[in-house]
């Protein structure tokens, strides 16, 4: 729960009237204000108790923490999320995709979906979607067999890891061969508890603790702090689809709403544990992305299913506040040649998969021009002024269409044939035509326009 | 620390809606939570699973999603009840065959094929015009006059064309399907509009559901916020259901033609997106999603 300025203050020496200056603030009003926006760190006070400083501490640390899984370039931050419902503000730290790897897999399975892991990725509006972890799974009841995976996994990928193993000491001997990689350790109960704390406090790891329900969570992150242990997951052992819905809910209802730190972490999900049906395994991921999981891990990745996968959590983490932006250039359509039409529209990302998908649809060969536009559609682009005759017209000269077409036809959008005359003063060698007031009549509209050029 | 789980309740009630009449009729809206939220509290109703039948042969629906229905989908009627015995809650007819840019069929052709299922059917039937708000105006109030008294929810009604298809709706006794281009604003203007013309127990609510990639957030998000609005908040004038016609927006995109699976997935992955945001009826195109998206809502997945 977030505390203000003005109760911080009181809580400063001698009830925040000291003002000695040595944080380099000038009172203790303002350093109280500085700390409340996170602006300044507690201990520049060097008068305050170290109870206040810890309790302060508490109530200025955001309601779900960030954890970061891994190191270097590949880590994966998750958590640290402010809202139930993206239309409050955003989510913030997309969930991290695993693929799940059993010891008792054959090698070239193992090495098959490392190699997945590593390799598939897929470029989506500018963006490179890829899955993001290894879930390395005892099963084979030999552990060192398990021990051999694991360092294979180590060498082979430089991603974060998750050692999933229910035997104590295999899982504790894992862990202790990734020493310096912060892997995820799981599953954390009541039974093992003690032990992964010693074992963590030597050689840092993230603690996913397992429970039967939500309110099971609670003593053990409870002890994992008391212990300075803060570097943890959530998972409250949803057995199907609603009970997860309830569960993610209400983790993230009582961190955000009351405030109650014990399940102020982000989760983790198991669809691959869930159902053995793949068809469902991605229906229940694809639950768990909009409802608040953090990590989620499937049981295999192949092109065609976790490419879907992967738009749904980019769409679902997309600040609502910033519209999707198409990058300024002309975008070939059907294999175009040097006749074949010109068209132009603003770069909202949906504008431009409208327009695209119908002159698609068209089979009409076809150069659209997308021009930047704020990320605006082409009516308030225009009431902007960020799609008018005196701004097209550079962008027409800049894009290079000139040179990839041998005419000079341009179809702007009937919604906006209002800018035809000026488009037409500014580009006087260019024929300015105005195009369909609506992009599903398209596909209508562009072969009869070929047609008429060609008659 | 003691955890006392955080339930909420809500005093808002969505409308609940009837479509279809005696013992085929289905109920949606009814509930006062949000969106899967039974654990706080009973639903009247759960969302409801349609399958999308059209007047066109299929055209244009990739071969992966037409071919549990490759032998009827000439024959409207067999494939809506093809529909039915693959566990379908209701059918969703698509009068594509109407758009003046396309075969351009006639309002009482039109009229006369829904009249055919409608009597042919053992099951509620949603209707869709081609979308063209001159056209729809003569189609869609041809087929309230056509089925009167079959209690049909016809739709898209926009703000150009509303009027005259809701009189012919209410005189007819049919529902309304009300749609605005993804905006919440206009969705309410135009809710309220139609409250002049018809009870709010008759309207159902098309905020648009647009592909996985293609603007599902902005889909999501409507969706989402329009729950919270009627449950929430209470807003008499946002408290109808809402249907998520999404299974033509799914399998026209490149993706979803290239590869059966991926199709299968953008399908039932923006499906289940959408029932989370607030859908009350979803509209699918492929029988193995409909069953999947069924046993979600039933609470067997």
């Amino acid at each position: 729960m977030a505390i203000k300025g003005t109760e911080i203050v009181k809580r400063l020496p001698e009830g925040g009237k000291k003002n000695c200056k040595e944080c380099g603030l000038p009172t203790c009003f303002a350093f109280a204000m500085k700390l409340a926006s996170g602006g300044i760190a507690v201990e520049k006070c060097p008068y305050i108790s170290p109870e206040v400083s810890r309790e302060l501490e508490d109530a200025l640390a955001p309601p779900i923490r960030p954890v970061t899984i891994g190191r270097g370039a590949c880590a994966l931050v998750v958590g640290d999320e402010t809202v139930l419902y993206r239309h409050e503000k955003t989510f913030v730290h997309q969930p991290g995709i695993g693929v799940l790897i059993a010891d008792d897999e054959l090698g070239e399975v193992v090495e098959d979906k490392i190699r997945k892991l590593r390799e598939l990725h897929f470029s989506w509006v500018g963006k490179t979607l890829r899955a993001d972890l290894l879930a390395l799974q005892y099963k084979s009841g030999d552990p060192a067999k398990y021990g051999a995976m694991v360092k294979k996994a180590l060498t082979a990928a430089d991603c974060p890891l998750m050692l999933i193993c229910e035997d104590t000491d295999t899982l504790l001997n894992a862990h202790a061969l990734c020493e310096g990689r912060k892997p995820v350790l799981y599953p954390v109960t009541a039974q093992n508890l003690e032990k992964v704390i010693s074992a963590v406090k030597q050689n840092p790891a993230v603690v996913a603790v397992k429970g039967a329900g939500v309110e099971s969570l609670v003593h053990l992150t409870s002890r994992l702090k008391e212990a300075g242990i803060e570097d943890v997951l959530l998972d409250p052992g949803s057995k199907d689809l609603q009970s997860a819905v309830r569960d993610q809910t209400l983790i993230r209802r009582a961190a955000l709403k009351q405030g109650f730190r014990a399940l102020g972490y982000p989760t983790v999900a198991f669809p691959c544990f869930m159902t053995a049906d793949k068809r469902r395994e991605m229906l229940l991921a694809a639950m768990f992305i909009p409802k608040y999981a953090a990590v989620i891990v499937l049981s295999d990745i192949d092109e065609h299913t976790l490419l879907p996968l992967l738009v749904q959590r980019l769409n679902i983490y997309t600040d609502p506040r910033i519209p999707m932006a198409m990058e300024e250039k002309v975008y070939p359509i059907n294999n175009p040649n040097a006749g074949s039409p010109v068209l132009i529209t603003t770069n909202w990302a949906l504008t431009y998969f409208i327009v695209a998908s119908e002159v698609e649809a068209s089979k009409v060969p076809a150069w659209l021009c997308v021009k930047e536009s704020g990320g605006l559609g082409v009516l308030t682009a225009w009431a902007a002024g960020k799609f008018s005759g005196d701004n097209i017209a550079p962008f027409i000269r800049k894009c290079g269409v000139e040179g990839m077409v041998n005419h000079r036809r341009l179809v702007i959008p009937g919604k906006v044939a209002r800018i035809r005359n000026e488009l037409s003063e500014a580009l006087p060698d260019w024929q300015i035509i105005v195009g369909p007031g609506d992009a599903n009549e398209i596909p209508a509209y562009l072969p009869a326009l070929v047609k008429s050029w060609k008659g | 620390m003691q955890y006392k789980a955080p339930l909420e309740t809500y005093t808002g009630r969505l409308k609940e809606v009837t479509i279809g009449s005696g013992r085929k009729a289905v109920r949606i809206g009814g509930q006062n939570i949000l969106p899967l939220h039974y654990f706080e509290g009973a639903a009247a109703n759960r969302c409801v699973v349609a399958l999308e039948v059209d007047d066109n042969g299929a055209a244009g629906w990739a071969g992966h999603v037409a071919g549990p229905f490759r032998d009827v989908v000439n024959d409207p009627l067999k494939w809506a009840k093809r529909c039915m015995e693959m566990g379908a809650d209701l059918v969703c007819l698509h009068l594509e065959g109407t758009d003046p840019q396309g075969s351009n069929k006639p309002a009482a052709e039109a009229a006369a094929l829904v009249k055919e299922i409608t009597g042919g059917l053992d099951a509620p039937l949603v209707v869709y015009g081609c979308g063209d708000d001159k056209k729809d105006i003569e189609v869609l109030t041809a087929v309230a006059e056509a089925c009167k008294g079959d209690n049909l929810l016809i739709g898209p009604v926009v703000k150009e064309n509303y009027e005259a298809i809701a009189r012919a709706v209410a005189e007819n006794g049919h529902c309304i399907i009300a749609q605005t281009p993804i905006d919440i604003n206009l969705e309410k203007e135009l809710n309220v509009k139609l409250l002049k013309q018809l009870p709010p127990e008759k309207i159902v609510i098309d905020p648009l559901s647009s592909a996985l990639g293609y603007g599902m957030e902005y889909s999501f998000t409507i969706m989402e916020r329009s729950r919270q609005v009627g449950v929430v908040y209470g807003d008499m004038a946002m408290q109808m259901p809402i249907i998520a016609d999404l299974g033509r927006e799914c399998w026209k995109i490149n993706q979803a033609r290239a590869d059966a699976e991926q199709g299968m997935l953008w399908e039932s992955i923006t499906a289940i997106s959408l029932l989370l945001a607030g859908a009350d009826i979803l509209v699918l195109r492929h029988p193995d999603n409909c069953r999947l998206l069924k046993e979600a809502i039933e609470g067997k997945l």
